[in-house]
């Protein structure tokens, strides 16, 4: 089972998190203005990636936020987490 | 009574306390602190079961864990019956009852063993060459005849009577195994002030030590040396687990631990669990697992009788045991002539111990050349004579030349050793090849973890003590503790070195070698996998199952490889090793499940009426985890009957309806009309205080999600509902847009399911009934118009009241704190008395929306439906600038012609009901495959329109109206009429009364 670095409350086992899929998948602010194949993109394109890859948890069973986190999907080790809005921390500079 | 083949004195058995038990029937006696399979070789039994493929005569190989062949069913009773276990690790106890696996009719004969001469007929992959023609024959034939001759033991047939627990703990570091390493490992991290957790399989800690008579530590013999160490690590507060399996590891440092806690009592002193699972979550974890000997592959390696040299070794110290009368000792490690000389002190005549080597220089094998065994190096076994037990081995010069028989009864083999990187592996560590042990060692941890000891390729008592020592200073420092000095132990002990063997013997004769005992995979049969084109450890492990049974290739993983990397002509560092899989022994489902089974399986959810309802005699049924009345029968009605009674009731007078299993979200905030405006199709901004809508929520991918009635109770607050099952998910979509979408938006959204109970009146009386009830709140058609919601009194009670219909009827939806919905429910069934209410439940409350072709997402919704498909059209608000899904009602696909619409169908006779998932066609003369058009979602008999009635999703199903269809059935084919998806009261008359 997963240890999972909450950024609000810390390290929580995975069985009180959902995952949310991949981070940084932005949704358009005016989705009309977007052409079919952007959007197409937008619904159903991810990345999958191997090695660290930036995904959305949500701490269901606790505070409820959902957040991003870094994990090597190799290893499944946790590289970081970051509240909705900041910029991926490996990425930051 | 003692058994003929127990040794006078010595060993860690109790004399004082004997133990009788029975195998197969009969009766035996032991000790305690023996196992099962010590108390049946002190009578000279050691034939235990039959093979999983040949029904061969098996007997014990092992003293431990790795033990493949000695798999027997242990219980009196069918409620306390365990298949499976391994005899070898069974703690013997008073009135224990075990029997044999997998023969018929008895252990020593057995119809099955025809299997062992047809054995030409079954090679690795047989059942993929040979049972392929005629197809019908697989389920008929192949598969349950293969299946009741192959196979391990049953399941009980009683449920389960024990019980189980769940434990968790943390801990600075968790050491693994209770060996020397081990010991070592905790007291160094304990004497750091780490706080420690030490787990061990056995009921006894020390591992090897247990069985080491000869070693001195400190000046102390072994045992002597365990003891006074358990004390100490006590002392220091260490939690210290026996009969503690760790069979998983898991990420970020968790580890399973299976403990048996009561299993080893009979049953009726079962006052305490019988297995505790345990879910340590540690900093640090020393993994001390331990190695485990090799067999050697020769020609009829497997018969009862033959056994692993170290493992005689331990049921001769530890069990005082004599496995044999005269034995042969067949090695290709130093290690055995120190069981062969442990065997003549516990009177084991040893007739030859025959080593593959040529050389054999070492102290041990020294000393048994002191001893005056007769080693005959360069020797192997060409095969072996015996039936039910071993009788004679051939032994053979390796250079060739003349075989010997040898009588025996005996046969002690050793291939060296394979440290168990189980676990390590499991936590995706990466192995080396050293090739100076021959055999995989831990490389590159993938977690916080630091083997020590034999599973790192480590053997010789010193060596072990002092890297346990180091491993558990190392552990405590990277925990973040300060490590303590300790001086090392001062050891004296003989030890076996070098490569262990790998591969099958040289100058095999006649007569199967076995590679992987429980599944019964021969040398020939790895050869004939490379032979067919096999080149991946991987495939060739498939193709053979070798290494596939449940002891997880303890003992065969390494000759399997040895010898597909000689058939490859590759060194076997460049064959790879297969992947090592939790559990590394077999776990009961009981102890997995622990207290989540029967009642607590899954939670219940039940309503606050539902006490009412079981007084009334509800049938229930299941949706999701709630309960819910189905219906209320009167008398003998069936389902049938009750639920056209309801129908009528509800129709002509008055019906109350449980409907408190709605979801219900409250959503609060300056933005909460904006945030409801983007979430829904339909549009809330200018929906009124006082107002309800019917909301259709979309996912972003334009299908519907869920649906409900919205009320507004104030500027900024409304109360959402959702459908029962829907209620977390559109909680979840609700807060993700809002967190991470919309973060500007001011709203706030609360779960308020538990807390409002819902009763549904509907009905042509629903006001009458109603009106005398309401304190404050004028519920006049003019004051209260179809789709408005009031606050205030209703016979006491805080109510949202709701005017809202999903019957097409006249009706409310009382919302009121769920503690007080019981109370308010009585009352207003007393008040319905008078206008004839009856109790209605989730089956009529079908009826009666289908009436009306209201749709139940999930029902005529299956996650591809538009809100157009479905005939919501006219809830999307097109002229919002987006909401959730509105992009995506523009794609190509949701807007071609052709798609499934909600239609009503009408059978041609009227007293059929259709099969709810029936397909439609339009020509049921075509050929098969058929062009199917589409599907029946819900169908009922209307009691109150007096025929069947249909609702379905059919290909351009609106403009299909007025035509003939076809619905095939197995035994006819159905015509039914295409109409309106509304069958009663279409202009909607009723509801607005």
């Amino acid at each position: 089972m997963l240890l999972i670095p909450c950024p609000y409350c810390g390290p929580r086992p995975e069985l009180e998190f959902r995952y949310a899929g991949e981070a940084h998948v932005a949704r358009a602010a005016q989705p009309a203005c977007v052409d079919d194949e952007a959007w197409a993109s937008f619904l159903y394109m991810r990345t999958n990636l191997r090695g660290v890859h930036a995904e959305r948890w949500r701490h269901t069973h606790g505070c409820a936020r959902f957040f991003n986190a870094l994990r090597n999907t190799l290893t499944d080790q946790f590289v970081a987490s970051y509240k909705v809005g900041e910029l991926r921390p490996d990425r930051a500079a | 009574m003692s058994g003929a083949f127990r040794v006078g004195t010595g060993g860690r058995i109790d004399r004082s306390r004997p133990l009788h038990f029975t195998f197969d029937g009969r009766g035996y006696t032991g000790f305690a602190g023996d196992t099962l399979a010590s108390a049946l070789l002190s009578h000279g039994q050691h034939l235990i079961g039959r093979s999983f493929k040949y029904h061969r005569p098996r007997g014990i190989l092992s003293a431990g864990a790795e033990e493949p062949n000695a798999l027997v069913g242990v219980g009196a009773d069918e409620a306390h019956y365990t298949p499976n276990l391994r005899a070898t690790q069974v703690e013997l106890y008073e009135g224990l009852v075990a029997e044999s696996q997998n023969r018929f009719p008895s252990l020593t004969f057995d119809v099955g063993e025809i299997n062992n001469l047809v054995s030409p007929l079954l090679p690795a992959g047989f059942y993929y060459k040979t049972f392929m023609w005629p197809a019908s024959f697989w389920k008929k034939v192949y598969e349950p005849t293969i299946r009741k001759a192959a196979g391990l033991g049953r399941a009980p047939r009683e449920a389960d009577a024990d019980f189980y627990a769940r434990s968790y703990a943390h801990c600075d570091v968790l050491v693994v195994g209770a060996g020397p390493a081990g010991l070592a490992a905790a007291l160094a991290a304990a004497a750091s002030g780490a706080r420690v957790i030490l787990c061990d399989e056995q009921a006894e800690l020390g591992g090897s030590l247990l069985a080491d008579t000869a070693a001195l530590i400190d000046g102390k013999p072994a045992n002597e040396w365990v003891a006074a160490m358990l004390a100490d690590l006590q002392s220091r507060d260490v939690k210290i687990l026996s009969r503690a399996t760790a069979f998983g590891y898991f990420p970020h440092n968790m580890v399973g631990i299976a403990e048996r806690v009561t299993h080893h009592l009979p049953a009726s002193l079962r006052d305490q669990p019988r297995e505790r699972l345990w879910e340590v979550r540690a900093g640090q974890i020393v993994l001390a697992t331990g190695a485990h000997e090799r067999p050697l592959v020769f020609p009829g390696n497997d018969r009862p009788g033959i056994m692993l040299a170290d493992s005689a070794r331990q049921f001769a110290n530890r069990y005082a045991v004599r496995p044999g009368s005269t034995a042969i000792v067949f090695t290709a490690h130093d290690s055995a002539y120190g069981a062969a000389l442990d065997l003549a002190q516990a009177g084991v005549r040893i007739a030859a111990i025959a080593d593959l080597r040529e050389t054999v220089e070492g102290p041990l094998p020294s000393r048994a050349r002191r001893a005056g065994l007769r080693v005959l190096t360069g020797t192997t076994i060409a095969r072996t004579g015996g039936q039910l037990r071993v009788s004679s081995a051939a032994l053979q010069p390796v250079a060739g030349g003349t075989t010997e028989d040898v009588p025996c009864d005996f046969v002690a083999m050793s291939g060296g050793f394979t440290p168990s990187v189980h676990l390590f592996s499991q936590s995706l560590g990466k192995l080396r090849f050293d090739d100076a042990i021959n055999a995989f060692v831990p490389d590159t941890p993938a977690e916080a973890s630091h083997s020590a000891g034999a599973c790192t390729g480590i053997f010789g008592l010193a060596a072990v003590l002092a890297d346990g020592a180091g491993k558990g200073a190392l552990a405590a420092s990277r925990a973040g503790f300060t490590p303590a000095a300790l001086r090392d132990s001062v050891v004296v002990a003989e030890d076996g070195a070098g490569p262990a063997y790998a591969g099958a013997t040289p100058l095999p004769g006649r007569g199967k070698a076995f590679v992987d005992f429980q599944n019964d995979v021969t040398s020939k049969d790895i050869g004939l996998a490379v032979q067919e084109g096999f080149r991946s450890i991987e495939h060739i492990k498939r193709y053979t199952t070798t290494g596939m049974a449940t002891d997880q290739g303890k003992t065969s993983n390494m000759n399997a490889l040895g010898i597909a990397a000689e058939k490859l002509g590759k060194p076997v560092q460049e064959i790879g090793l297969t992947t090592f899989r939790m559990p590394y022994t077999p776990v009961s489902f009981g102890v997995l499940a622990g207290a989540s089974r029967g009642a607590l399986f899954d939670p219940v959810r039940t309503t606050p009426a539902h006490d009412w309802a079981v007084a009334r005699d509800a049938v229930f049924e299941d949706v999701g985890q709630w309960k819910r009345a189905r219906y209320f029968p009167l008398g003998n009605e069936t389902m049938h009957q009750a639920v056209a009674r309801e129908c009528l009731a509800v129709r002509r007078a008055a019906g109350i309806f449980d409907a408190s299993t709605l979801g219900k979200i409250e959503v609060v905030g300056p933005d909460a009309a904006e945030f409801l405006n983007r979430i829904y199709t339909n549009s809330f901004t200018k929906l009124a205080p006082g107002r309800l809508r019917y909301g259709v929520m979309l996912r972003e991918d334009g299908f519907v999600l869920d649906d409900g009635v919205v009320g507004r109770l104030a500027n900024d607050r409304f109360h959402v509902t959702t459908t029962t099952g829907g209620a977390p998910r559109v909680l979840a979509m609700m807060e993700d847009y809002l967190q991470t979408e919309w973060p500007d938006l001011n709203v706030w959204l609360t779960s308020i399911t538990d807390q409002w109970g819902t009763i549904a009146v509907q009905g042509p009386g629903a006001r009458d009934i109603l009106a005398p009830l309401a304190e404050n709140i004028d519920i006049s058609a003019a004051a209260m118009p179809h789709m408005s919601v009031r606050t205030g009194l209703i016979s006491g009670v805080k109510t949202r009241l709701f005017r809202v219909s999903f019957t097409g009827e006249l009706g409310y939806e009382i919302n009121v704190p769920a503690g007080e919905m019981p109370r308010l429910w009585e009352a207003v069934f007393a008040a319905g008395q008078a206008h004839e209410i009856v109790a209605y439940g989730t089956e009529t409350m079908h009826v009666l929306r289908a009436e009306k072709g209201y749709i139940i997402v999930g029902q005529e919704t299956d996650g591809t439906a538009t809100p157009d498909d479905v005939g919501l059209g006219w809830a999307v608000g097109h002229k919002k600038p987006d909401f959730v899904g509105k992009r995506s009602l523009s794609r190509s696909a949701l807007v071609a012609p052709g798609r499934k619409q909600l239609i009503g169908l009408l059978t041609e006779d009227p007293t059929i009901v259709l099969e709810e998932g029936a397909h439609i066609v339009a020509d049921p003369a075509q050929k098969i495959p058929m062009t199917m058009l589409g599907h029946v979602t819900s169908s009922y008999h209307s009691a109150v329109l007096g025929h069947s009635i249909a609702l379905a999703m059919v290909a351009g199903g609106r403009d299909r109206i007025g035509q003939t269809l076809y619905v095939p059935m197995p035994d006819r084919v159905i015509a039914v009429r295409v109409v309106s998806s509304v069958f009663y009261d279409p202009e909607g008359e009723r509801l607005n009364g």
